[in-house]
């Protein structure tokens, strides 16, 4: 067993707090720049050591051919490259594209309506509510995924509670599927699209539903045309955490889908720890790396294009009322 | 061919090996019979909870030597740690037969200096003639079994005898077994009911494989090689594709299950205890080596693990009662010997990789 971290690694950097007014820049001054070091310094060094050399190492690594016992033997070649084009490997970044694909869409469903409620709440359930949906995080993944067996599979409690009270005879299958992976991903990864989403709403001007609703639309048009609209940006970034993660999740696919569902952080583990060839692992993991980050550059033009869409319209607005 | 969970232990004991890799202490390429013991230190990796408890303080408590144990969770793991730097500072290597054979060629390892390891006496004689290393050259054995199948005839209703009744399972026992994901292991059964070796680098056989295991596939709960033996006791699964040694955690959960292994017949693995050529303390490691072979200790060894292992004295001198309870412990040489012994097949193990992708994705 491996650990958990392939999730967290690929996790983006928080967002930009798209839906503020930025803060009236200020010219800092070369103290000032002195004294942002040490602010600085320490996340630098960790975006360096953590992010940047390693992603080096699999862009080098990628480009020459594997070593016999793991490792790489300095020839150049593009083999590692053409070898995603094998339609076995093509499969598999298929399905995990589907799958993520769902799994972010329901997080989607589900977590858009929660962070709603969550900010509809007083301030003092809404730190509760908050702390309900951060509490997982808790408790180390893998306890939380062998606490998920144990619940569901065929001798598990659901299916001793369904049987024992008559319900059913046989148990019911819930584990070791497609499905169970996907049910397993969304609950990992939900927080991830609430938070956003909440950021999003909770700093949403009420006052634009209020006057919506004053001028007669009902709550319904009042969800389409003004809070899902502004809350885009949130929508997107929680999109991004949730899709981007659940891409390269191998325990789960393993644990909860019975080693019977394939996803791409699987293929990628398997090539360095089982195939020893890290050269095609490395070149897997820098092709996911990439799209990742195009989908982060797409993410934030979106979101950016929006926030300034709004504020040209806006101003078209107050330009044509005066 | 073990794998264990604890990533924490793992990045511990990285740093740990880390740490401790500038305490070596006399530098000498050749094997001195004289050195003077008390100026070594060891560092051995070996599988988390493979090893008895107590292991390091009792053999600095019987030589003198301090020893530190760090962990690896599998054979790849560890061989890429010896092959990535020229001196990882560790002395004594625990790996499986095959991987001791690849290491060997890649040139890290020791000659083992037999005038220091006179224990190696008490071994099966037939441990000597294992096919990854004839003659103990440079790996003496630590643990060895076989690949079977491990049930619960409660839930069978039947005792399997054959690799089919795992790869063509009966109506009943349809998405109640498991076979194992690691890919030598996941390719052993249908190699053996098609006749092949479990060596086999034929990629016409793989291809048959390959079919066997796609229709395999929709009968099977999950591959699994890390939680099968509590499906077993949970009753999630009746019958799982199974390490003898893994399966005595099944039967000291639950005592009605039982191992067999197929009559096609299956693997020896061997899991073996190598001395690194950049060791600076050798004469301290063939010291261990042959600590570990005493008969009391590989008799402790395993008591602790329930795993069997080649040394007849210790063997002899399991408690009865032990052996009744895991008869597998007690398997005799010449039953475990009709196992092929697993070996390194070189560059065509990448193959064995993709042909478990291939059954993992298909469907």
């Amino acid at each position: 067993m491996t650990a958990p971290a392939g999730a967290v690694r690929n996790r983006p950097a928080p967002p930009p707090p798209a839906t503020r007014p930025a803060a009236p820049a200020r010219r800092p001054g070369a103290r000032a720049r002195f004294a942002a070091v040490p602010l600085v310094g320490p996340g630098a060094l960790y975006i360096t050591l953590l992010v940047l050399v390693p992603v080096a190492l699999i862009t080098v690594y990628s480009f020459f051919e594997r070593g016999r016992f793991g490792g790489v033997v300095w020839t150049f070649t593009l083999e590692n490259f053409a070898r995603l084009f094998d339609p076995l490997y093509l499969s598999v970044v298929g399905n995990s594209l589907v799958i993520a694909a769902v799994v972010t869409l329901l997080a989607l469903l589900i977590g858009y309506p929660t962070a709603l409620m969550i900010t509809r709440l007083s301030p003092k359930w809404r730190t509760v509510a908050l702390i309900a949906v951060l509490l997982p995080f808790w408790t180390n993944f893998l306890i939380r995924t062998y606490a998920w067996i144990l619940l569901l599979n065929n001798a598990g409690w659901i299916n001793q509670a369904l049987q024992a009270l008559g319900i059913t005879d046989e148990p019911i299958s819930m584990l070791y599927t497609p499905q169970a992976v996907v049910v397993g991903l969304l609950y990992m990864y939900l927080p991830l699209m609430i938070l956003p989403l909440y950021s999003a709403l909770a700093h949403q001007d009420r006052q634009l539903g209020e006057a919506a609703t004053d001028l007669g639309a009902s709550p319904f048009r009042v969800f389409r045309t003004v809070t899902v609209p502004l809350s885009i940006p949130g929508i997107l970034t929680g999109c991004v955490f949730v899709f981007v993660p659940a891409m390269s999740n191998f325990v789960i696919p393993e644990l909860i889908g019975g080693g019977k569902t394939v996803l791409v952080g699987n293929l990628i583990r398997d090539q360095f720890l089982k195939a020893r060839d890290w050269p095609f692992g490395a070149a897997l993991a820098l092709v996911l790396t990439v799209s990742l980050l195009l989908l982060l550059v797409l993410q934030s033009r979106l979101s950016k294009r929006l926030t300034e869409g709004k504020t040209q319209a806006e101003g078209k607005k107050v330009r044509r009322d005066a | 061919m073990r794998f264990r969970k604890s990533a924490a232990v793992l990045a511990g004991a990285a740093v740990t090996a880390l740490s401790l890799s500038s305490c070596a202490s006399s530098s000498s390429e050749a094997i001195d019979p004289e050195a003077d013991l008390s100026e070594q230190s060891l560092v051995v990796s070996i599988w988390a909870d493979y090893y008895p408890e107590t292991l390091a303080e009792d053999f600095e408590a019987e030589t003198g030597i301090p020893v530190t144990i760090v962990n690896h969770a599998t054979n790849e793991e560890i061989v890429a740690k010896l092959t990535a730097s020229g001196d990882p500072g560790i002395d004594v290597a625990f790996v499986s037969g095959q991987y001791a054979q690849a290491l060997n060629e890649a040139g890290l390892l020791q000659e083992l200096e037999k005038s220091l390891i006179p224990n190696e006496e008490n071994l099966y004689p037939e441990a000597l003639e294992l096919a990854y290393d004839e003659g103990n050259v440079y790996s003496e054995p630590y643990a060895w079994g076989t690949t079977g199948l491990c049930y619960r005839p409660d839930l069978t209703g039947f005792a399997p005898t054959s690799w089919n009744d795992l790869l063509n399972p009966v109506p009943e026992l349809e998405g109640k077994t498991t076979m194992l994901s690691t890919e030598r292991w996941m390719a052993l059964p249908a190699l053996k009911v098609l006749g092949e070796s479990v060596n086999s680098t034929d990629p016409a056989v793989l291809e048959k494989v390959k079919e066997q295991m796609e229709s395999t596939k929709d009968t099977l709960l999950a591959f699994d090689d890390t939680t099968f033996y509590s499906k077993l006791v949970s009753g999630e699964a009746a019958m799982v594709e199974a390490w003898d040694g893994w399966c005595n955690y099944a039967i000291a959960e639950d005592p009605t299950v039982e191992f067999v292994v197929p009559e096609e017949g299956s693997d020896l693995w061997v899991d073996t205890m190598t001395v690194l050529k950049s060791s600076k303390n050798k004469e301290a490691a063939m010291a261990f080596v042959n600590y570990i072979l005493e008969a009391d200790v590989q008799k402790y060894v395993a008591e602790s693990i329930l795993y069997s292992v080649p040394n007849k004295a210790a063997i002899d001198s399991l408690d009865p009662a032990l052996v009744e309870q895991f008869p597998n412990l007690a398997l005799p040489p010449s039953e475990l010997l009709k196992g092929e012994t697993v070996v390194d097949v070189g560059e065509f193990g990448t193959e064995y990789t993709r042909l478990a992708t291939e059954i993992m994705a298909a469907g």
